[in-house]
């Protein structure tokens, strides 16, 4: 991250050397503290709301529901879930946070669900499932993307939710073209 | 139909929740004050962040940037203006909420590039964050194709953000 925050720095310097935008760039500075400011306290009801709300989706057994709902295609995805009971109640926590929304609960039963799909014999190697476990949470299967609506809101968006679907039908295509890549990748790259 | 998707998750969390004999409201107002601290957490990134992001666009050098990579990305359907949120997004997001909000506030939250950018950001995932924090904890260092499947997957959101928003408005 420091990294990326310097190469932005050093960027936006040459450019405004180049395109003679000095005086933009220092009012930039101070008008970006700013900014960053009241983005985060016209987002923050939404936050603190949708927050409470996952909440009430853990504990109302929701999750429960909707782990019902995919296990059939996670015991495709996933065969060694078949016999390891604990990987396959971890991996369907994880996809259930991932699709309610609350990252904070989907990320630590990723790393538990990850760390059972690792093969004993190559400890080092990442597995196809594993591969998949990866491309499942970075293809981001959200049915409320609550930061982003809460963004749209704080802009004054006629409808801040009315990206749903839109969001959906994109996080289907991703997952599922990410899915593909790596079976057919899975079939060619060697295994060691 | 979509107006009545967020009530109905907000009444059926709440009425299940109840149906366990939980304390639902308790269980709200605790979970928005863990909220408020996830704020806490996330707004001196916000304040850091998008100095950098406004001194990119105030620079000259985001427009730079878009009018360099402009030919490939109207030649997959990708609206240029969102360049920069396209490369930082899988490497940090916080830094691609800024760019954003940013751009929504720019070109306009209900534009086609303010909808575009609302569902780029609603359906791609921090992929370099998450393929170090897994494989880190699982101790995985042979990575394989996990990196390109995952891009593989990022790409097509972006395409697919772009072509969707268009086509639904």
């Amino acid at each position: 991250m420091s990294w990326i925050w310097t190469l932005m720095l050093l960027l936006s310097t040459i450019a405004a050397l180049v395109f003679g935008n000095g005086a933009n760039l220092s009012a930039a500075v101070q008008k970006g503290a700013q900014a960053g400011v009241t983005l985060a306290i016209s987002i923050g009801g939404s936050i603190c709301l949708w927050t409470g709300v996952g909440k009430l989706m853990e504990r109302s057994g929701i999750t429960d529901m909707l782990s019902r709902l995919f296990a059939p295609l996670l015991r495709r995805l996933f065969p060694t879930t078949q016999k390891d009971d604990q990987a396959k109640q971890y991996l369907s926590a994880n996809i259930c946070a991932n699709l309610l929304g609350l990252g904070n609960a989907a990320t630590p039963m990723g790393i538990q669900a990850a760390k059972r799909l690792v093969n004993p014999k190559h400890p080092t190697l990442a597995t196809d499932e594993l591969c998949r476990l990866i491309v499942l949470n970075t293809a981001s299967i959200q049915l409320i993307p609550a930061n982003v609506a809460a963004v749209r809101a704080s802009l004054g968006a006629a409808s801040p939710f009315d990206i749903l679907p839109a969001v959906w039908l994109t996080s289907i295509c991703s997952a599922g073209l990410g899915l593909a890549a790596a079976w057919a990748m899975g079939k060619v790259w060697r295994r060691d | 139909m979509t107006e009545y998707a967020v009530p109905i998750v907000l009444l059926l969390a709440s009425a299940l929740t109840l149906r366990k004999k939980e304390n639902t409201y308790n269980l709200l107002i605790d979970g928005a004050g863990e909220g408020l601290k996830l704020l806490a957490a996330i707004l001196p990134t916000l304040v850091v962040l998008m100095t950098a992001v406004t001194m990119l666009r105030e620079s000259g050098a985001v427009e730079w940037l878009s009018g360099l990579t402009a030919p490939i990305f109207s030649f997959m359907g990708i609206p240029p203006e969102t360049v920069l949120l396209v490369l930082i997004r899988p490497l940090s997001g916080s830094a691609a909420l800024a760019i954003g909000a940013d751009l929504m506030a720019q070109y306009g939250v209900d534009s086609q590039i303010g909808r575009t950018v609302a569902v780029m950001l609603g359906s791609t995932e921090t992929t370099f964050y998450t393929i170090s924090v897994y494989f880190g904890a699982a101790g995985i260092s042979k990575t394989r194709y996990t990196v390109p499947a995952a891009l593989i997957a990022d790409l097509t959101g972006f395409l697919v953000a772009s072509w969707v928003t268009r086509l639904l408005g």
